[in-house]
């Protein structure tokens, strides 16, 4: 069975533990572990932390959309923005890759999200916007008895 | 959950104690209270004691890249201890340890800087 979750909020950054926590409250249901459960919150804010510093550039009234979706295991969450896009996607994914090293930007969040999460996806046009998509396929929590 | 820090200086060391949730938002404050400290003191080394900190990003990592880099730059050196096994990856995918030292716990950590505790 699909089952859905879909929030928007502004860019600003008092939101990413609000988007954080919130992601990781819908997928308990999966009964996920701590570590699948910190993977997912790392990765949330890492892609919501770019959409407000990089998508909109300090520019609190831009949107930062999350859509997820659970379905036998599997959690995908696309983040988007309308934000200004990412002119060269190969370049941003690069690790320790900054294009903001004055706001001591690491450069890992890209990296983080590819080591965490099975699936990577991002889409982005310069001038419209950016949406990464996560996908991770939890393992199964429950031991089975033989 | 907000993040909350406490510095403490024990002779040419600084302590740096991080409890609650790291993350962009809380790192520009971090970044300025730790700067305000090292440029005001005569402090050499930092240690970093990251026990009771639940969560940090890359925004974290970024943060304590910077202050190693002005520990770095008077001569001195970064310990970071007591860390949970969710931010040692991070550290370890960064290549964070290559630059920072790690050590299991406070008071070992301030011997190794000849601090006794």
């Amino acid at each position: 069975m699909k089952n859905e979750m879909h929030i928007q909020f502004s860019a600003l950054s008092e939101n990413e533990s609000f988007a954080r926590v919130t992601v990781a409250a819908f997928i308990t249901q999966l009964d996920p572990t701590m570590d699948e459960l910190t993977e997912i919150k790392t990765v949330v804010s890492e892609a919501v932390t770019n959409a407000i510093i990089h998508g909109y550039d300090g520019f609190p009234e831009g949107l930062v959309h999350i859509d997820c979706e659970i379905a036998e295991g599997t959690v995908s969450i696309s983040i988007w923005d309308k934000g200004m896009g990412i002119e060269n996607v190969d370049e941003a994914k690069q690790p320790l890759y900054t294009s903001k090293p004055e706001l001591e930007r690491s450069g890992m969040g890209f990296t983080i999200m590819e080591n965490f999460m099975d699936e990577v996806d991002i889409t982005s046009i310069p001038g419209e916007g950016t949406t990464v998509r996560l996908v991770k396929h939890l393992k199964k929590s429950k031991t089975l008895c033989n | 959950m907000s993040l909350s820090v406490h510095f403490e200086t024990k002779q040419h060391v600084l302590l740096v104690r991080l409890s609650g949730e790291l993350d962009h938002h809380e790192a520009e404050n971090l970044r300025n209270d730790w700067q305000d400290i090292l440029s005001k003191q005569n402090l050499k080394h930092v240690i970093l004691n990251l026990e009771a900190l639940s969560f940090m990003d890359s925004s974290g990592l970024g943060v304590i890249l910077g202050r190693y880099k002005e520990v770095k730059q008077q001569g001195g050196e970064m310990v970071v201890c007591s860390i949970s096994p969710a931010v040692q990856r991070l550290f370890e995918m960064s290549g964070l340890f290559k630059i920072i030292r790690l050590e299991e716990n406070e008071a070992f950590a301030l011997e190794t800087l000849g601090v006794a505790s």
